[in-house]
């Protein structure tokens, strides 16, 4: 007997989780009769079959077979996931509890630092965000000069290694003559020292690279193994070579003049994120032809003398210049505002056009995966959503969402939390 | 209730006099008129009106109506093919003000945000420039019972701060519970409260405090007692949130502190309150919606500490659909300049109505700082505080054009320089720069150099 109910409770159990936890599904899907926001491609009215996590096809008509799932979506419109090149998504988990934060390692110098290996894929706020459109992120370390290694993650998945979209980034922060905040009492002249010393912290890093890079290709062409253990330098040397891309954080317009200075004369390959004063000296920058993830757009504006809509029109301004510009949030838990930064983009200037490339295919090109990710195009990998409208626009809806070709459910805490308490049960007593 | 006895006839000449030389102080509250035609008039309280014209005069709306005419010298805007809106009202906010948290005691309804105005704030600019009119600037949550709040008009260009007060909006006072006080207090200080327990108990003893204090002066003023107690503002501002005189605005986060206040305000007999942040509010909607109370809410803010983790952006349209009245609030400089975006965020976290949406920041939080008969609406007779919007104000390309208070432009968006400053020394160089994208303007102001070492989050 007591084996039956223990059993039964099993079922039971079973069921109920059944019921609250749904699982992503994977296979054979088909879109259609969609109106298709390609991005890369114009807008069009026609299919899109989703098989093996990639775009199989995109035709006028498709015929479905058996196995696949037919999603009707009449009067609906698919957009490509969006991007976002700046949060600490999986690394952050509860802002005032430093035990759940883990993006800024104590240290300086330590590009070896892998954000990857600390995105935690249960991680609440990851379903949050991908439920508004959202599905990929950039997920960034921050502290020191050289905080870490970034890494680009898919929201889904059950290891970091699935969640990887295959591109990392030395971060590093460039030496700021800038105010750090309010509570920041340093004088003009201490603010002036303290970059001083920066800069040369990191000539000095430059010089020791120098140095490693020489000792390092000398073993290696001499087939020898080097025997010290450097993963500072190991970490950096892509960099150095110009093999890899180094994402600068900056924001101070001397300070964006200064590393576009740096970055020239040591031959890098640079990506500015933030760039809040990238307005200042657009031209330059394009000059440079260094792509920026601009952002927060909604930040306030950098100085009392600025206009107040001066962060709104930034990322417009330096589209129009020639910059190839994506979009960060520099968010953990509220990554889903995403499509409104790029909203607000958008009516400041750049044009929703413009601004749905920003959080898409230009993303996309800047993190070097311009083939795999970014637009609704044959063969590239199944990150997209199904929306009655404008998905920069609140009252819009997703309705459908794949990351990787698989279906995912529209569930995160914040639905379940209404689903349940919308029309309470036991509702009001006393 | 102090009137039969020579010590008060004294403080109430007194009184006089203070109240004269105000009077004679007091600058005249500058008013204009001005004529807004043929917009889209969302009147909240009556419905939208097309290709209608509102009309100020004297800083009051006289008429709405079609083919107003403009008195002489009157501003004409043409608002052909724009929303015209009631001011936006923001119900919680520290914008304004020069210092946020007395966070040197846990009981500290003596202090007023109102002695800190700072008419030349930047922050009041950017709200303008938002189509936010009218904010409540707050005391911190440093404190379970901070200090009274002010209700301010954005009088932008004025330098008195009395005239950046809104005239005859009812007092209001800062509560907090949970994490904040308990961290500043307990966790900081080593005194009560530490818990959630200490907090209503700290309730409690203040209200029968004051119960005590009101009861000596009557027994005074009734000539039972000989001798008058000691005067004590503290417990008079007590006494006058118990008596109904001063409206509660408390920080709040969980279901179960909000439960436990309002069981203590059941327990004194006291009726007024908005329970702002309200994150956990949702939970509980039958009964804020039973006692009456109101909630006043972030569209979206969540998880920058452990009381909000079990939050939902769907708080604001369950409350709302509970029947409590809700606000959505700023608490922040960067977020006052885009309230309207943040009420549409009800739209995809709820399906709110438009009205119901744009209730969320105009008629509601009028209600919540009991000035609903003067603002929050288009009617006449109310104040003339109007935000013009190219485009709907509840989409996301929605640009404020025109922000006017008491018929006076405050912002108007064909007038902005690129460099904002109104003198410049051709030597001086530009103002800082400030790298912190995170805004510091919070609940916990002033606390953070004081007792917290960190730089989080802190709202």
């Amino acid at each position: 007997m007591r084996i039956i109910i223990t059993s039964f409770a099993f079922f039971v159990v079973g069921l109920l989780s059944a019921q609250q936890v749904e699982k992503p599904v994977n296979g054979s899907f088909l879109l259609d009769n969609a109106t298709l926001v390609t991005v890369t491609n114009g807008t069009m009215t026609g299919d899109l079959l989703i098989q093996d996590g990639r775009i199989a096809e995109i035709e006028e008509s498709i015929s479905p077979d058996p196995e696949t799932t037919v999603i009707d979506c009449q009067g609906k419109f698919v957009y490509p996931g969006f991007i976002d090149g700046n949060t600490h998504l999986g690394l952050g988990e509860i802002g005032a509890v430093s035990l759940t934060q883990d993006y800024n390692e104590l240290g300086s110098f330590i590009p070896h630092m892998q954000a990857l290996t600390a995105v935690n894929p249960s991680s609440v706020n990851i379903p949050v965000t991908r439920v508004e459109g959202v599905t990929t992120a950039l997920a960034v370390p921050t502290g020191g000069r050289f905080p870490g290694t970034a890494a680009l993650i898919n929201l889904h998945g059950y290891t970091p290694e699935q969640m990887s979209a295959g591109f990392k980034a030395v971060i590093m922060n460039f030496p700021s003559s800038g105010k750090r905040g309010r509570w920041d009492r340093r004088s003009e002249e201490d603010i002036k020292k303290d970059a001083e010393k920066a800069t040369k912290e990191i000539d000095d890093i430059w010089e020791k690279a120098k140095l490693y890079h020489t000792i390092d290709s000398t073993s290696q062409a001499q087939g020898k193994k080097r025997i010290d253990y450097n993963p500072q330098m190991d970490a950096l040397m892509p960099v150095f070579r110009g093999e890899a891309s180094l994402i600068i954080n900056v924001n101070k317009k001397n300070d964006i003049l200064n590393a576009i200075k740096w970055v020239e004369t040591n031959k890098i390959k640079a990506i500015f994120m933030s760039v809040a004063e990238g307005w200042r000296v657009a031209d330059e920058i394009a000059k440079a032809g260094i792509p920026c993830i601009v952002g927060p757009i909604m930040r306030y504006p950098s100085r009392d003398s600025d206009r107040y809509d001066a962060p709104y029109k930034n990322p417009g301004i330096l589209s129009k210049a020639g910059v190839k510009v994506c979009i960060g949030t520099n968010e953990t838990e509220n990554v889903r505002n995403l499509p409104y930064n790029a909203g607000f983009a958008a009516t400041y200037g750049m044009g929703t056009e413009e601004a749905l490339k920003a959080v898409t295919i230009n993303a996309a090109e800047i993190f070097g995966l311009g083939k795999e990710l970014g637009s609704l195009e044959k063969g590239k990998i199944a990150n997209l959503f199904v929306s009655d409208g404008d998905p920069f626009e609140t009252k819009t809806n997703i309705l459908q969402l794949f990351i990787n070709g698989w279906n995912i459910p529209l569930e995160s805490r914040h639905t379940l939390l209404y689903n349940e308490f919308l029309k309470r049960d036991p509702g009001l007593s006393k | 209730m102090r009137t039969k006895n020579i010590i008060t006839n004294i403080k109430a000449i007194y009184t006089m006099l203070l109240c004269c030389i105000a009077f004679l102080g007091q600058a005249q509250i500058e008013k204009a008129s001005v004529l807004i035609k043929n917009g889209t008039v969302i009147t909240i309280t009556d419905g939208d009106k097309e290709n209608t014209d509102v009309l100020i005069r004297d800083g009051k709306i006289q008429s709405i109506g079609k083919g107003l005419k403009a008195p002489n010298g009157a501003k004409v805007i043409d608002a052909d093919g724009m929303f015209v809106m009631p001011g936006i009202i923001d119900a919680h906010s520290h914008i304004g003000i020069d210092a946020v948290n007395e966070a040197t005691n846990v009981i500290s309804p003596e202090v007023a945000t109102g002695d800190a105005i700072n008419p030349f704030a930047m922050t009041l600019y950017r709200a303008l420039a938002g189509g936010v009119t009218i904010s409540h600037a707050m005391h911190g949550s440093a404190n379970a019972i901070g200090g009274q709040c002010e209700t301010i008009k954005h009088r932008f260009g004025t330098m008195d701060p009395e005239e950046m007060k809104m005239e005859g909006a009812p007092r209001t006072i800062k509560f907090a519970l949970g994490e904040n006080p308990m961290r500043v207090h307990g966790e900081g200080r080593n005194i009560a409260p530490r818990t959630r327990m200490g907090i209503e108990q700290l309730f409690r003893s203040s209200f029968a405090e004051a119960q005590n204090y009101t009861q000596l002066w009557n027994e005074y003023n009734s000539g039972k007692t000989k001798t008058p107690p000691a005067y004590d503002l503290r417990l008079e501002t007590l006494a006058d949130i118990m008596a109904g005189e001063i409206l509660i605005h408390c920080h709040s986060y969980r279901a179960d502190e909000i439960l436990m206040l309002m069981n203590v305000l059941e327990d004194y007999g006291v009726k007024n309150i908005t329970f702002q942040h309200c994150n956990e509010g949702f939970k509980v909607a039958p009964e804020l919606a039973a006692f009456g109370a109101h909630a006043s809410v972030f569209s979206d803010w969540w998880a920058y500490k452990f009381e909000v983790y079990y939050s939902t952006a769907y708080n604001a349209a369950i409350l709302m659909k509970n029947g409590v009245v809700t606000s959505i609030n700023s608490d922040d400089r960067q977020l006052i300049r885009h309230l309207y975006h943040e009420a549409a965020k009800s739209q995809r976290y709820g399906d709110l109505s438009d009205n119901d949406a744009l209730k969320l920041i105009t008629i509601n939080p009028a209600i919540q700082l009991g000035i609903e008969k003067r603002v929050g609406s288009i009617e006449t007779g109310k104040d003339g505080d109007i935000v013009v919007f190219k485009n709907h104000p509840l989409s996301i390309y929605a640009v404020p054009q025109y922000t006017i208070v008491d018929g006076i432009v405050r912002f108007d968006i064909n007038e902005q320089p690129d460099d904002m400053r109104i003198d410049i020394d051709p030597k001086e160089a530009m103002p800082s720069f400030y790298e912190d994208v995170h805004d510091h303007d919070k609940c916990l102001q002033d606390v953070q150099d004081f007792l917290l070492h960190k730089h989080s989050h802190q709202h």
